[in-house]
């Protein structure tokens, strides 16, 4: 398509990073959408970006895709620099943007093998559309399919020219929950042919069934990295034990516990095994009955909603220290 | 797969997209048809003496039509299409493949000239047969040619600059519209324009390339003389379209 002399730069030996960004960062006039963000991304890894609207996220993934400039740091994306026009970079990736229209009067298959000519190694236009799971509206117009099924689309364009680097931003917002389900299943798929995927989300269970490794973007920060479980110490927090007793009946003094205006109690402990064991040791020894009892633990939603500060915590027990799960 | 051929590789998408809405497509053609067939009946079958020389209105507006059958297909319509294309993001997925977005354009701006073309052979194929106009023939139809392909080039570049001023997708085809209705009505497309017009209306004819490229055409048409001097400045006109818009071009959506 285009010669080697017409895309200058040299490609930066990352064998092992699909995407390494260091000190990004990229202001609009007097607003600073990102203030120095730092991550990578290894080959064939699921990483997701996390943070509420506004927060980065989009401008962020745009300057890794060519269409910002950044104001300053380091980015290689498969080894190259996407600031520095490029189609040999072009050739090796896929983009779904938030929010792209395609001609509404051409068909599924039209689309999909238009975009497949663009590039020098595409994927069978057949096979992209099983992978997405459009075979039955294969001829059936874009103006046709829904919300869902465009949605699909846009993913099926994106690996037409069977890219290593899949960029999806908000692929699922707006999806009804059956819908979603279905998109998840498609990023599995790709996961399972050796994709790597950089997804952006503001859903936490997205993030959660999807990705590898998770980063919380706020306020053009990156607040805190690491695995789903892991994230935000949310790994380490103490487990919270709930339960209810019959009327006129107290907890065992030495479990500290509280009891709520609902009845029920609840105590914080370091040892889950021991917790359980004196609680129901006790209640066995004095023939009480427990009601509802239940573990709980911080989800994904807590900790982001803590790290993103967009809502009160919900417990106070959650560390704080942002960074705790991370790997920097 | 190299860029020229990635370009007429996409033509045909452009064609077949455009082929699939009906609507749009049978209003382009049915246009210039429309207004010949009100303006020889509202005018009737009379002649108009333009630079001395007797021309039948027939033949007059055959030839009218055929230059804003041009218009339309390559300046309004692709200012009004490629608008709505940036606006829902078209054309931002286009800049995030390998294909270069001004191999994409040159495709729409092809496709805009085939429709010109193909408009002007049965607007004039329309008034051969209904009212035994005149058509270009012998030396006069190379003249023709040159007019038309250097005309259609030129509209579609001011076609792809207009859009840069342009907010966002709904108000494209009112301000495409008023840029250019004005000028046909000042460059005698719709209503000769006689030689004791007012100053300023003959000026406005000299310096916008509607006049230039209307009067090209017709000579082609009545058989009269042709000016290189119409060519050229119709061109300048295409050669400064296309650097506005290599300059403000936006691929992104402006909301």
């Amino acid at each position: 398509m285009v010669d080697e002399a017409e895309t200058g730069a040299t490609p930066r030996n990352d064998d092992e990073y699909a995407v390494v960004v260091r000190g990004l960062t990229k202001s609009y006039g007097r607003v600073k959408a990102v203030g120095g963000v730092d991550f990578h991304i290894a080959r064939g890894e699921v990483f997701a970006l996390l943070g509420p609207n506004g927060a980065g996220k989009t401008t962020a993934v745009e300057i890794l895709e060519g269409f910002r400039q950044r104001d300053g740091g380091e980015v290689s994306v498969l080894g190259y620099d996407p600031g520095s026009p490029q189609s040999k970079l072009r050739n090796l990736l896929g983009i779904v943007l938030q929010s792209t229209a395609v001609d509404p009067y051409l068909t599924v298959e039209e689309m999909i093998g238009m975009f497949a000519h663009f590039f020098p190694h595409p994927r069978p236009v057949g096979e992209v559309i099983e992978l997405v799971g459009l075979s039955t509206e294969r001829t059936t117009r874009v103006v046709k399919l829904s919300g869902g099924q465009q949605r699909r689309l846009d993913v099926a364009i994106a690996l037409a020219g069977d890219p290593e680097l899949l960029f999806l931003d908000e692929p699922t917002t707006g999806f009804d929950p059956s819908a979603r389900r279905g998109a998840w299943e498609v990023v599995r798929n790709l996961a399972a042919l050796g994709k790597t995927v950089l997804l952006t989300t503001h859903y936490m269970d997205e993030a959660q069934y999807l990705a590898n490794r998770v980063a919380v973007i706020a306020s053009g920060r990156i607040v805190a990295e690491g695995t789903p479980a892991t994230l935000g110490g949310r790994d380490h927090a103490r487990p919270r034990v709930r339960f209810r007793l019959p009327a006129g009946i107290l907890p065992p003094a030495d479990l500290v516990a509280e009891t709520d205006a609902e009845g029920f109690s609840s105590f914080t402990t370091e040892d889950l095994t021991r917790g359980l064991h004196t609680l129901t040791n006790w209640a066995l020894d004095n023939a009480v009955v427990i009601e509802g009892l239940e573990i709980i633990r911080p989800t994904l939603e807590d900790i982001y909603l803590q790290l993103t500060g967009g809502a009160t915590a919900r417990d106070p027990d959650l560390p704080v220290d942002p960074m705790a799960g991370g790997s920097g | 797969m190299n860029s020229f051929r990635l370009t007429l590789w996409q033509v045909r998408y452009t064609n077949k997209a455009y082929w699939r809405n009906p609507a749009a497509a049978f209003f382009t053609f049915l246009f210039p048809l429309m207004f010949l067939v009100i303006f020889t009946a509202l005018l009737g079958h009379g002649h108009v003496v333009l630079s001395g020389r007797r021309i039948s209105l027939s033949t007059y507006y055959v030839a009218a039509m055929a230059s804003f059958a041009v218009i339309s297909a390559s300046y309004v319509n692709l200012g009004i299409a490629v608008t709505f294309q940036r606006d829902s993001g078209i054309l931002k997925r286009i800049g995030g493949s390998p294909l270069p977005g001004w191999a994409y354009l040159t495709a729409r701006v092809i496709h805009a000239m085939l429709m010109a073309v193909l408009l002007v052979i049965i607007t004039t194929a329309f008034g051969r047969a209904f009212y035994g106009a005149a058509v270009p023939s012998g030396k006069h139809l190379v003249f023709f040619v040159v007019m038309l392909v250097v005309g259609s080039a030129s509209f579609c570049a001011l076609g792809l600059a207009v859009t840069a001023p342009i907010p966002n997708a709904e108000a494209a085809a009112a301000i495409v519209n008023a840029t250019i209705l004005p000028l046909l009505f000042l460059s005698g497309v719709f209503i000769p324009i006689g030689d004791h017009a007012p100053a300023w209306i003959q000026w406005i004819g000299r310096v916008f390339p509607v006049k230039h490229f209307a009067d090209g055409l017709q000579a082609g048409f009545v058989g009269s003389a042709f000016h290189w001097n119409d060519v050229l400045i119709v061109a300048v006109w295409g050669v400064a379209g296309l650097l506005v818009a290599a300059r403000y071009f936006s691929w992104e959506p402006r909301r």
